[in-house]
C-alpha cells in the first residue's frame, strides 16, 4: 500500500525527524493561500511513483500568484501514468548537503536493512552501481532494534563533516517510524543537511506492508488507491484477483503460480491474456463473479480454464463454474486443462453438462484457445 | 532445513480448527506421525486421537516433537511460531498467507538463534511420497505423487501439484515434494531446499519451479553450477506485467530486478534445463535422466 509524500511525512514528523511546514492542496486558488502561510515554497505534484522533477511536477514559487499560476499548470499533469490531483505546498529550505536514508525489509537477511548514503536526491541504485562505496548499510536483529549507537557504528569510514551525530539521530528516529507504522519501505530522498547543521527530510517515500493494513486502519484510509480498471475494482470488491490485460485470451484458473504460468504457456503460443484471474482456496464460491469479470472484458474471443486440484479440489471449482456458465451463457469458446485432485469427478461434470471434454494438458488447451481467437 | 520422514514426531498448533482437524486426519492417513496439537482452549482433551495441549511448549514436555505445523490465522502467527521455537522444534511448516512481514522478520531471527528451520509463510506444505506429508498437499493422490527418484521444489502449490502429476504421467515418480512458499520473504529458500535434495540419496534429479520477484532463482543458481545431478526449472511469470503483484504477495517485478530473464539466464548459465511451458517435463527428465 503506496503512500504519497504528503500523507508519509505526518509519519516523520511524529518520530521526531523535521519536514518543512506544507499545505496539501487539490486547487490552485488554495495553494495560492498555502505559499502566503508558508513563504517562499516549492509546489510539488503529488503522486506515488519518483521522478516528479524530471516530469515537470516540481516547481518554486516565491509569491502567492507564482504558486497559482504553476500549481495550475501541475494540476492534471500525467506522471508516469497517474493524473495529478493535488500538490504539497512546502516552505523552501537552504541545503548545504543531500543525503539518503531508508530502511527496507529484506529477503537476503530476513530482517529490517538500514541503508544510508551520501549521494542524496539521487536513485539509490544508480548510486549502488556507480559509487558503491558511498552507500552504508546495516542488517538488523528486529528483536534488538537499532538505535543512534549501531547508526553510528554504520556510519563510520563517511565524510559527513559534524552531521554525524544528527545523522545517527534521525536513522535511530526513522526505524522507530518504520517499526510503528509496519512499513515496508520508509524512505527519505533527499535528507537535507542545512547549514545551520540540521536536518530536514525534503522527500518521504511510504509503503505499508499490505499484510499489516489490519493493525494500521486509520493510517491506511490516507493511502494512495491502487489505480485500478472498473473491472480490477469490481474484482477487489468481490475479494477476486482479477488484472486486467491487454489481449483477447480469457484466462480462469487456480492458485497464483499456476494463473501466471497459464498467461505464459497462452503467450508461448502466440497468443495474448486478457487477464489474470484466480480462483481456488475457498473462492470457488466466487466463480459466477470471477467468470462474469473474464467474459466483460471487451473484446475477449476466446477463454482458458485451467484447474489443478490440490487443497482446492477440481470438481468443487466446476460445479461452481458451471452453475455460472448455465447463468451467463457465453457465447465464446473455452478450452479447458483439468488436472489433480477431484479430476476425474471434474471431468464427467464436463462431459455431461456442456458436452465438452478437457484437453490433455495446458499447452493444448492454450493453443487451442490461440487458434479459436485469430 | 530436514526432508520430513516418517519417523519425525510432529505437532499441529491449530489442530482443533476446521482446517486442521481435516488436513490432520489426511496427514495420518497417510503416514504422518502426528504426536499432538495446541489449543489452549481445550487443552487436555483429545483430538483426532491425539492430546491437546495449552502450547507447544507444554506439548513438548510430554510428547517430544520434532516439527510443528501451524494452522494459525495471520495475527496469531507470531506468537505460536515464537511457542515452537522455544520449545525446540527443529523445524516449522508455517502454512498461513497473509502474515505481516515483521512478524515474520522476528520470528525469522529468533528461529536462526535457536537453530530452527522454517518452511513457509505461505506454503502448501511438503510431501516425502509414499511416507508422510506436511500441510494440505494432495499426498495420497497417485496420479501426482508416486515413489520415484525425483525432487521437487516450488514457490507455488498448484504449479508445483501440476508438475508433480506430469512427472508421474511421464513414467517418473518423486521423492520429495518441497513447497517453499509464495512470500517475498520465507525461511526455507530454494538454495536451501536444493542443497537437502543434492545431499538426499533417494534424489536423482530436481525440478525446480521459481516465480519472478526477488532473487531466490538467482541464488539458487549459483549452488545448481556445482552439482551433478541436472536440475530441471520452470520459472512462472514471463507474461506478467512489471509492477503488478501477482497473486502471491513475492511475485512483483520491480525495475531491473527478479525478472524472467535474469532468472533464465542464471539458471542456463548453470547448466540448468529450462522448459519454456511445464508440459515438457517428462521429455526433459527422459533428456536428462534417460527412460
Amino acid at each position: 500500500m503506496n503512500f504519497e509524500e504528503h500523507a508519509a511525512k505526518p509519519l516523520l514528523k511524529a518520530a521526531g525527524i523535521a519536514v518543512p511546514e506544507g499545505r496539501y492542496v487539490r486547487t490552485a486558488v488554495d495553494a495560492a493561500a498555502a505559499q502566503q502561510a508558508v513563504g517562499p515554497c516549492v509546489v510539488k505534484a503529488q503522486v506515488p511513483t519518483g521522478k516528479r522533477g524530471k516530469a515537470g511536477g516540481i516547481k518554486t514559487a516565491d509569491t502567492p500568484e507564482d504558486a497559482q499560476d504553476v500549481t495550475e499548470k501541475i494540476l492534471g499533469m500525467e506522471i508516469a501514468g497517474h493524473i495529478v490531483e493535488g500538490v504539497l505546498v512546502e516552505g523552501r529550505s537552504d541545503i548545504a548537503r543531500e543525503f539518503y536514508a531508508a530502511i527496507m525489509n529484506d529477503s537476503a537477511s530476513k530482517g529490517p536493512l538500514v541503508i544510508f548514503s551520501t549521494e542524496g536526491g539521487m536513485d539509490i541504485e544508480d548510486v549502488a552501481a556507480e559509487t558503491p562505496d558511498k552507500i552504508k548499510r546495516a542488517a538488523v536483529d528486529i528483536r534488538d532494534g537499532f538505535d543512534a549507537g549501531a547508526a553510528a557504528a554504520m556510519l563510520a569510514g563517511l565524510d559527513l563533516g559534524g552531521a554525524k551525530s544528527a545523522i545517527a539521530e534521525a536513522l535511530d528516529r526513522l526505524y522507530n517510524a518504520y517499526i510503528a507504522n509496519d512499513a515496508e519501505l520508509l524512505e527519505i530522498n533527499p535528507l537535507a543537511l542545512t547549514p545551520d547543521g540540521s536536518l530536514v527530510a525534503l522527500d518521504c517515500k511510504y509503503v505499508m506492508d499490505d499484510s499489516a493494513i489490519k493493525r494500521h486502519q486509520n493510517l491506511a484510509e490516507n493511502s494512495t488507491p491502487d489505480q485500478l480498471t472498473k473491472l480490477e475494482a469490481r474484482g477487489e470488491e468481490a475479494v477476486i484477483k482479477y488484472i486486467e490485460l491487454d489481449g483477447d485470451i480469457g484466462i480462469l484458473a487456480n492458485g497464483a503460480g499456476l494463473t501466471m504460468t497459464t498467461m505464459d504457456v497462452v503467450r508461448h503460443h502466440g497468443g495474448k491474456p486478457a487477464n489474470f484471474c484466480e480462483i481456488g482456496g475457498e473462492a470457488y464460491t466466487k466463480a459466477h463473479t470471477a467468470l462474469e469479470m473474464v467474459l466483460d472484458k471487451p473484446g475477449v474471443k476466446s477463454l482458458v480454464v485451467n484447474f489443478c486440484g490440490a487443497f482446492a479440489r477440481c470438481e468443487v471449482m466446476m460445479d461452481g463454474l458451471l452453475n455460472a456458465w448455465d447463468d451467463l451463457t457465453p457465447d465464446i469458446p473455452v478450452f479447458f486443462s483439468i488436472a489433480g485432485t477431484g479430476d476425474k469427478e471434474a471431468i464427467a461434470m464436463l462431459k455431461d453438462r456442456l458436452g465438452l471434454e478437457p484437453y490433455p494438458d495446458m499447452d493444448a488447451a492454450s493453443k487451442a484457445a490461440v487458434d479459436a481467437a485469430k | 532445513m530436514i526432508i520430513v520422514r516418517k519417523e519425525h514426531r510432529v505437532l499441529i498448533q491449530g489442530i482443533t480448527g476446521k482446517q486442521g482437524t481435516f488436513w490432520t486426519e489426511l496427514m495420518q492417513d497417510y503416514g504422518t506421525n502426528i504426536v499432538g496439537g495446541v489449543n489452549p482452549k481445550k487443552a487436555g482433551t483429545t483430538h483426532c486421537g491425539v492430546p491437546v495441549y495449552a502450547s507447544a511448549v507444554e506439548a513438548m514436555k510430554e510428547s517430544e516433537f520434532d516439527i510443528s505445523v501451524l494452522f494459525i490465522p495471520p495475527l496469531g502467527v507470531k506468537d505460536a511460531a515464537l511457542d515452537a521455537i522455544e520449545a525446540g522444534a527443529k523445524n516449522l511448516c508455517i502454512l498461513t498467507e497473509h502474515v505481516p512481514v515483521q512478524d515474520v522478520m522476528y520470528f525469522m531471527a529468533a528461529a536462526k538463534e535457536a537453530g530452527t528451520t522454517i518452511t513457509g509463510p505461505n506454503t502448501a506444505g511438503s510431501v516425502t511420497i509414499g511416507e508422510c506429508f506436511l500441510g494440505f498437499m494432495p499426498a495420497f493422490n497417485e496420479r501426482i505423487f508416486k515413489v520415484g527418484r525425483v525432487g521437487v521444489i516450488s514457490r507455488s502449490g498448484s504449479l508445483g501439484t501440476l508438475l508433480c502429476q506430469n512427472i508421474v504421467s511421464a513414467g517418473y515418480g518423486q521423492s520429495a515434494f518441497i513447497g517453499i512458499g509464495g512470500d517475498p520473504i520465507i525461511g526455507t529458500t530454494i538454495h536451501d531446499a536444493l542443497e537437502a535434495l543434492d545431499a538426499d540419496e533417494g534424489t536423482d534429479a530436481v525440478v525446480m519451479v521459481g516465480e519472478i520477484g526477488g532473487e531466490m532463482e538467482e541464488r539458487a543458481a549459483d549452488f545448481a553450477t556445482g552439482m551433478d545431478k541436472p536440475v530441471i526449472a520452470f520459472i512462472a511469470g514471463g507474461a506478467a506485467p512489471k509492477g503488478k503483484k501477482m497473486g502471491h504477495a513475492g511475485a512483483i517485478v520491480l525495475g531491473d530486478r527478479g525478472t524472467y530473464q535474469s532468472k533464465i539466464k542464471a539458471l542456463e548459465a548453470a547448466g540448468a534445463s529450462v522448459m519454456a511451458t511445464p508440459s515438457h517435463v517428462g521429455d526433459v527428465l527422459k533428456e536428462r535422466l534417460g527412460p
